[in-house]
């Protein structure tokens, strides 16, 4: 029996090596959220600004959750979108300010504008361990009740926003309220 | 016509890297003596064309030969002559032949100093070698072959070398850090020669010591030039970030620690064989690891080379056949391995264990972060990601944890401690750490704070024990110096890197706690006040470099008024592509450093920046020498020599011992 256990390092190794194969053909920009159709991880922290935030803070009907940073050059790329939705105002978007320095961010919101209406700061990036954060720019759907219907990686474009969104929110609404 | 030179090099040196994988570990087996000793003139001639493969692709990066695509990816005809060079690294193939270099290096290093070990298994070692050598050079000549043209039309002028990269940092962490990691390969190698030969004794242990001394001196040398680059080039004035690309290295090195360790008790006491020959698998494990991640894309990272499958393949192949094949010759083999003393539950022997057990969770916890991720994926489909959080949480106590043992272990004693003894010896020392860690930092930093306290007393129990240590062995002398003189260099290297922790241990606590930042927006003339120092923004110019040209911002800093340092940020655009590259200034000091990162110019000629302080920062690196010189010391210990040329009479080759029987410790003093 004792002479097995010698065996459980090749066993375990293995078993890795199987994994590690597997690895190499996975890509992880390709899969969506494992939150699709779940709330929102609760949370309690503090915004940019230094103001208490929490679930109770989200804004009662769909908005969109982005996740930003000031190292993030693609960030910039997305921003006339989102400062354009900000405008508009039918849809809030959050920030979720991700793996960033607060002063960096503040100042990045000064010289760059802030379409937010709140920006969570999660400086160390647990929040963004709940949410399933690959990096940003990431962008979430997220319904009046909290739950998160949508998650798009990279730059929210224009088209993305008109080819994506744009339907998934239609059929968000229809399901929610189906007109007569 | 010049790199095909190099490429014909590296065919040779793939064809006489075979003919040492096959016939010195042939001759072993059959005891044919003329085979045995081919291994040292082989190594030797793969070291000569490695070398030449190397000199003539420095040839083409030196002499702008854009036609080698390589170069034309990672150099410019504009390039500083020493970033042309060291552009050689730059990228995956260059860096893989230079890694490849590196082993063939060590191969001969072995067959220089292994004159007093038997022809047998310094044939094994050396064979091993070869076969490692020549998968190494196969996955060259297959996927990243460094000598490759662009054929039919060269472009006119090179990419450039990634502007992070133009630093003195390049030129000198790439090469360390690969020749620390390599080196565990010759500590692998002697592990499976034991395995293969059936002689896992003390000498076995005694011949591997220096080597893995050496070799994690070295690898402690490269992660921590890693980490003072990172932190000056990367702006954000961090020193670790558990990049996945830098956790493979710390996964090395803990194991490597672990190893360190384990075969002084397995030396000394010739216990713990079958654990020792594990973790000298683990090492190198860690290091062909760290191959992988890094060049096959599995994992995202600023580090990683372009990914593509087929290398990661290959490279997954050669950790099958290293690592599997090691692993299983282990599964067969360990279980025959006894042990010949036994040890009290309260005795130096369990102290190391202890330490041993600490140290390979720690190495297997970062692993599973670092590849949690992906595993994650690969079992749900879906994605997560782990922050430095979770490898503080895990990290952190058990830091303290092993801490608190490094002082009981080196003053315990073999077999039996009493722990009345350890009381005697440890008492004051602990009660002196603890009333230390709490008065320290209040009457320094005026300012009490859990963290640091801990901290400080875990660092001056470290140094407390030390010297307890040293007077407990000197007493008994004539003299305090006599006694300090008759203590060896093993002695003094174990506690010189021990020493290495608690001056690292500080550097990180305090570093971590009481560093303090401000992003200001300053026109020139205006100041920002950070942790009683003054910065004033005195202005900006124009300045050309010999790639770049740059707006140089000129910042004095000034304490109570009186000028401290004049700080110089840059932010530079290369002209080779027009990526633009920030440049930190600082102001290093042993206890704290004083640094600038400018972020942009407005219109109105105001510049954004971060200005940091950040005490105790350069401790971090000094702890790292400390223990780097430490384990060098050790490693240069006379016995090492003496008692291998005495060993080499008695066991001149004893062919034949394949059988299971031969796994009898040698000297026959079993149980």
């Amino acid at each position: 029996m004792k002479k097995f256990i010698f065996y459980a390092p090749i066993a375990a190794f293995l078993a890795l090596a199987f994994v590690l194969w597997r690895g190499l053909y996975l890509d992880p920009t390709e899969l969506p959220s494992v939150l699709i159709d779940k709330p929102m991880p609760s949370f309690v922290m503090t915004t940019v600004e230094g103001e208490p935030v929490s679930n109770a803070d989200l804004p009662g009907r769909v908005f969109l959750l982005n996740v930003w940073g000031s190292y993030c050059l693609p960030c910039l790329v997305e921003h006339p979108t989102l400062m354009r939705l900000s405008e508009e105002g039918e849809f809030p978007v959050v920030g979720v300010n991700y793996r960033d320095r607060r002063l960096l961010a503040l100042d990045w919101l000064d010289v760059n504008g802030d379409p937010f209406e709140y920006s969570i700061l999660d400086e160390d990036g647990r929040f963004g361990i709940d949410l399933g954060v690959y990096g940003a720019p990431e962008t979430f759907l997220v319904d009046g009740e909290g739950v998160i219907r949508y998650r798009h990686v990279g730059v929210l474009e224009e088209n993305v926003w008109r080819e994506v969104f744009m339907p998934a929110i239609a059929e968000l609404r229809g399901a929610l309220a189906p007109s007569p | 016509m010049i790199p095909e030179l190099g490429q014909f090099s590296l065919i040779l040196a793939f064809c006489l890297s075979i003919l040492l994988g096959v016939m010195p570990l042939a001759g072993a087996a059959t005891g044919n003596r003329l085979w045995m000793n081919m291994g040292r003139p082989l190594s030797a001639g793969l070291f000569v064309f490695l070398g030449i493969c190397l000199v003539i692709l420095a040839h083409a990066f030196v002499t702008d030969d854009f036609s080698v695509r390589i170069v034309a990816a990672q150099s410019n005809s504009l390039l500083p002559m020493q970033y042309k060079v060291t552009a050689l690294w730059g990228g995956h193939e260059g860096s893989f032949l230079l890694w490849t270099f590196m082993l063939a290096g060590w191969i001969l290093a072995v067959g220089i100093f292994s004159k007093s070990m038997p022809r047998e298994f310094v044939a094994r070692v050396l064979g091993v070698l070869g076969l490692l050598c020549a998968s190494y050079i196969l996955f060259m000549l297959a996927t990243s072959n460094p000598f490759d043209r662009m054929v039919p039309v060269p472009p006119a002028d090179g990419a450039d070398l990634n502007s992070a990269l133009q630093d003195i940092g390049f030129i000198l962490h790439p090469p360390t850090l690969y020749m620390g990691y390599v080196g565990f390969s010759v500590v692998f190698a002697f592990a499976i020669a034991a395995l293969l030969s059936g002689r896992l004794d003390a000498a076995w242990a005694r011949w591997s010591r220096p080597w893995a001394n050496v070799s994690w001196a070295i690898l402690t040398i490269g992660i921590a030039l890693g980490s003072w680059w990172a932190y000056y080039e990367l702006g954000w004035g961090g020193w670790w970030a558990w990049d996945p690309v830098e956790n493979p290295p710390l996964i090395t090195w803990l194991c490597g620690a672990a190893l360190i360790h384990s075969l002084a008790v397995t030396e000394k006491r010739r216990v713990f064989k079958s654990w020792t020959v594990l973790l000298a698998i683990l090492a190198f494990a860690g290091s062909l690891l760290g191959t992988f991640i890094t060049r096959s894309g599995l994992l995202t990272s600023v580090h990683a080379f372009a990914s593509d499958p087929s290398r990661g393949i290959f490279i997954l192949a050669i950790l099958g056949v290293f690592v599997g094949g090691a692993l299983l010759l282990y599964a067969i083999r360990a279980p025959l391995i006894k042990s010949e003393f036994g040890f009290g539950s309260l005795s130096r022997e369990i102290f190391l264990l202890a330490n041993n057990v600490i140290l390979v969770v720690a190495a297997a916890s970062v692993f599973l972060g670092t590849l949690f991720p992906m595993l994650y994926q690969a079992l749900t489909g879906d994605l997560i990601s782990i922050g430095p959080p979770y490898f503080n949480i895990i990290f952190v106590p058990l830091m303290i944890l092993l801490v608190i043992l490094l002082g009981i272990g080196p003053i315990s004693r073999w077999k039996k401690t009493s722990g009345a003894y350890l009381q005697r010896q440890l008492g004051k020392v602990a009660a002196a750490s603890v009333l230390l860690g709490v008065a320290l930092p209040l009457i320094v930093l005026l300012n009490i704070s859990i963290p640091a306290t801990i901290a400080v007393a875990l660092a001056i129990w470290i140094v407390l024990g030390i010297g307890r240590d040293l007077a407990a062995k000197t007493a008994n002398k004539p003299s305090r110096w006599q006694g300090l003189r008759s203590l060896t260099y093993g002695y003094y290297g174990m506690q010189g890197a021990h020493f290495g922790v608690a001056v690292m241990l500080i550097g990180v606590a305090l570093t971590s706690y009481f560093s303090s930042e401000r992003s200001v927006l300053l026109q020139a003339g205006d100041s920002v006040q950070l942790g009683g120092y003054e910065f004033q923004f005195a202005g900006s110019e124009r300045i050309a470099g010999p790639n770049y040209n740059a707006d140089r911002a000129t910042v004095l800093v000034t304490r109570d008024d009186e000028a401290v340092a004049d700080l110089y940020p840059e932010l530079r655009v290369y002209l080779a592509n027009g990526a633009p590259s920030t440049e930190m200034a600082i102001d290093p000091s042993l206890l704290r450093d004083l640094f600038v990162t400018p972020g942009e110019i407005r219109a109105n000629g105001a510049w954004t920046m971060t200005v940091y302080v950040k005490p105790f920062v350069r401790w971090i690196w000094l702890g790292a020498i400390f223990m780097a010189l430490g384990a060098t010391i050790a490693a240069a210990d006379r016995r090492y020599r003496k008692l291998a040329r005495v060993r080499d009479h008695a066991h001149e080759p004893a062919v034949g011992d394949m059988k299971p029987g031969g796994l009898q410790p040698a000297s026959g003093d079993g149980t």
